[in-house]
């Protein structure tokens, strides 16, 4: 085991690299830019392709095709180049293709700003583009967690054939923390009898497609998608609960939002609240059994988010009105402080009469 | 023990390569460490700044808005981030840029000639090494060796003929401390 | 009995759904004939486009990609990158190549793929209905240039060949047609260049074929290679546009 010190936006690329993924197709935007420059470096050393496109909509098509072959690709953007590319991510889903969308969200709408946001949260997890279909979303809240969701996330696209998103914000793509890559992985255990490579002696062609005119054979392969997704639900929801045992106010967060929140419930804990953290590492499948059983002493749960309040409406479905949720925003490439989360844990604990 | 340091200056200071020397040096001793930069618009305007965490146990959040100790190495830095730091805590000032003296009383300041010392040295450039030989006079984050490990490692070849000049800086910097 | 007449094996035996006089059936076998003549059907992926030849997986028998509305290029590019060993096509209608998918083909030629392009250029939207396209001419009347395409309003149509003859990196470019046998036979021998020149690695070809669309012109098959010959050709001149030989 050996730590090196990296920028979480190239750790996303090397690790890629240890999962067996060679081949890179992206655009450029601030504030991502490191991992496409990264892969423009290491990809070509190992016999890769790195390959800058025209846009984000050929960048993400290229995928598509990439995908099809049955190799390990990837692309990366940032907000308003992941905008661009929704139809593509659509047709990947609606193909049943495998791949890693990686999204460094920035603030918005529009063209917004570079620093760092959440307000994709909604994008990423409701599919995005058109049509009835999700994503695999990871959120990591530390650059060894970037290293291990990006193998994983390669893992969870090939076994279930579905796009995987890995969203993260600004902050987290230029901190630098030491990782340990661990062992190599690679994606030739798994299946890939549908790619198409050429029939190369095969009897039937294979087809990659997304189009079926006759409505039922569209809701049959609707009803496919749906019968995957339910399956993804009931068995790959993950999350993070730190001191949530005893805790009365529960902060939800995710990604580097919810290492600040860690900061606050320590400062909370000093005073002699009791405050813990919840902490999706799945956005879709969203863990709500996780949250439920984060907040059985709970007396009430705190969102904390850098957007006007979007995961928040996942934490209300998942408690289904049980707890009363409120929220603390900051945005625009406004980072919340802890010491702000703080006081909010700490009114809220007044409010809902917890225990001092 | 949680240390959370700001580093601010203007760009072409050393200001991200001091701060990743502290967290290299902490994670060859073993230590659990983060280092943020600002970065974008902000970095190219001038004004560069970095947080580093150095830490025995895991690091909650890295992301520095109250530093224990702050590191300024020109005006518009200190005027920016002086009353962030805590209560209690350590201000480190570039004297030979910065003009003032500091307006908290709750702090420790310590004022250190880091332009003229590294221009006695022959090269303004370590400036940011004779801040970072105070700091380390003061505060024993990391060890001399692990900062002069680390610079070995993050200097190519072909720049190692400058390690002694840096050890020298680093010296001059933990020296200026008791001329405070 | 000797057999003189059959079907490419590159093709399925599904039956075609284009129109009666529609020209898209011919290319589609001389592209299958032209694949079963270089032995390329096993390793070839092709990438049907969006517009009335979206079904060109079920008529081809090699793997199929569906792209969206103008992607093929950048599938194509996607393919061909990952799997250098395969021999790559696109096939593609004029409002799929020359107006939404501008930037794809542009940029592939601008790379040098090592792909080739089959651009079936009819001046019309089929499928959606007889809309106009980039490549209407001046004066053609469609359902949406009911009065018939204006300059002023619209501009011009779109002479793609010409356009990427510009491109260092486009390596192959000819503009032919299927209106008679004389230029059916030509047009194969095109499509069968720009396969070999992919075989050989020498990177983009194109070959842009006019074809008539009797039913959104409101022509008697007859009557449509009529305007082919007369109209299409008048504006968009057949011929070599670039030869491996010029390129770079």
């Amino acid at each position: 085991m050996s730590k090196v010190l990296m920028k979480g936006n190239e750790v996303i690329g090397e690790a890629a690299i240890k999962a067996g993924c060679r081949y890179f197709f992206g655009y450029p935007i601030t504030p991502q830019s490191e991992l496409p420059e990264y892969l423009s470096r290491r990809l070509p050393e190992i016999g890769g392709v790195y390959l800058q496109a025209e846009s984000e909509v050929a960048a993400i098509n290229m995928v598509y095709g990439a995908a099809a072959t049955g190799v390990r690709v990837m692309t990366s953007s940032s907000s308003p180049g992941i905008s661009l590319k929704q139809e593509g991510i659509s047709y990947i889903a609606g193909s049943e293709l495998p791949c890693i969308i990686v999204n460094i969200m920035r603030g918005g709408p529009g063209l917004g700003g570079i620093q760092p946001s959440q307000s994709d949260y909604f994008q990423a997890t409701r599919g995005g583009g058109h049509g009835d279909y999700y994503l695999i979303v990871l959120a990591p809240a530390s650059v060894q967690e970037i290293a291990d969701l990006v193998k994983k996330g390669f893992d969870l696209a090939e076994k279930y054939r579905n796009p995987v998103m890995i969203l993260g914000d600004g902050m987290l793509g230029q901190m630098m923390e030491p990782v340990d890559f661990g062992v190599e992985t690679s994606g030739d255990s798994f299946d890939k009898s549908w790619a198409t490579t050429g029939k190369n002696g095969r009897k039937k062609s294979n087809i990659v497609n997304s189009l079926y005119l006759k409505p039922e054979e569209l809701e049959v392969h609707n009803r496919e998608l749906e019968k995957k997704y339910l399956e993804i639900k009931s068995k790959e929801t993950m999350a993070e609960s730190y001191l949530t045992k005893d805790a009365e106010i529960v902060v939800a967060a995710y990604g580097m939002t919810a290492r600040i929140a860690k900061s606050a419930v320590d400062m909370a804990r000093e005073e002699g609240i009791r405050a813990g953290v919840f902490r999706p590492i799945t956005l879709w499948p969203y863990p709500e059994k996780e949250l439920n059983a984060a907040t059985v002493s709970a007396k009430g749960v705190l969102t904390v988010e850098m957007s006007l309040g979007q995961m928040v409406e996942d934490v209300k479905l998942s408690l289904n009105g049980r707890l009363p949720v409120e929220f603390y925003g900051r945005v625009g490439g406004m980072v919340p402080t802890a010491r702000a989360i703080f006081e909010e844990i700490k009114r809220m604990s007044e409010k809902f009469g917890g225990v001092k | 023990m949680l240390k959370q340091i700001m580093i601010a200056g203007f760009g072409g200071q050393g200001i991200m390569s001091m701060g990743q020397l502290m967290v290299y040096s902490g994670m060859i001793e073993g230590k659990e460490v983060a280092w943020i930069p600002s970065y974008g618009p902000e970095m190219r305007g001038g004004t560069a700044n970095c947080s580093v965490s150095i830490s025995d146990d895991p690091i909650s959040s890295p992301h520095v808005t109250e530093p224990d100790i702050l590191i300024a190495m020109n005006n518009p830095s200190l005027d920016k981030f002086e009353m962030s730091v805590k209560n209690g805590g350590v201000i480190f000032i570039n004297s030979s840029l910065i003009d003032r003296k500091i307006k908290r009383k709750d702090v420790k300041v310590y004022y250190i000639s880091a332009n003229d010392k590294a221009t006695e040295l022959g090269d303004v450039r370590v400036a940011n090494m004779v801040m970072l030989g105070a700091l380390l006079k003061i505060d024993k984050l990391v060890k001399i060796d692990s900062i002069m490990e680390s610079l070995k490692k993050v200097l190519s070849k072909s720049k190692h003929h400058l390690l002694p000049l840096n050890a020298q800086a680093l010296e001059i910097g933990a020296r200026e401390i008791g001329n405070n | 009995m000797a057999v003189v007449f059959d079907r490419p094996k590159s093709l399925t035996d599904a039956k075609f759904h284009y129109c009666p006089g529609c020209h898209h059936g011919i290319i589609h076998r001389l592209v299958a004939e032209v694949l079963d003549e270089l032995g390329l059907q096993d390793r070839t992926v092709g990438i049907a486009p969006v517009g009335c030849a979206v079904f060109a997986y079920d008529y081809f028998d090699v793997d199929c990609i569906e792209a969206a509305h103008g992607r093929a290029p950048a599938v194509a590019t996607g393919v061909k990158r990952t799997r250098p060993d395969t021999i790559v096509f696109s096939y593609q209608g004029d409002g799929d190549l020359a107006s939404i998918g501008m930037a794809e083909i542009v940029h592939a030629a601008a790379r040098s793929e090592n792909i080739t392009v089959i651009f079936v250029n009819n001046a019309i939207y089929g499928m959606t209905g007889g809309q106009m396209a980039p490549t209407t001419l001046i004066g053609q009347k469609t359902t949406t240039s009911p009065l018939g395409r204006k300059s002023e309003l619209t501009g011009y149509p779109i002479k793609v060949c010409e356009l990427l003859a510009t491109l260092p990196g486009a390596t192959y470019l000819a503009r032919t047609s299927v209106h008679d046998p004389k230029n059916v036979r030509q047009t194969k021998e095109a499509i069968k260049k720009a396969f070999q020149l992919q075989v050989e690695g020498k990177g983009f070809s194109l070959v842009e074929v006019l074809s008539a669309c009797p039913t959104n012109w409101h022509m008697k098959p007859v009557q449509a290679l009529d305007f082919i010959k007369n109209d299409m050709m008048n504006y968009f001149p057949l011929g070599q546009f670039k030869s491996p030989e010029e390129a770079k």
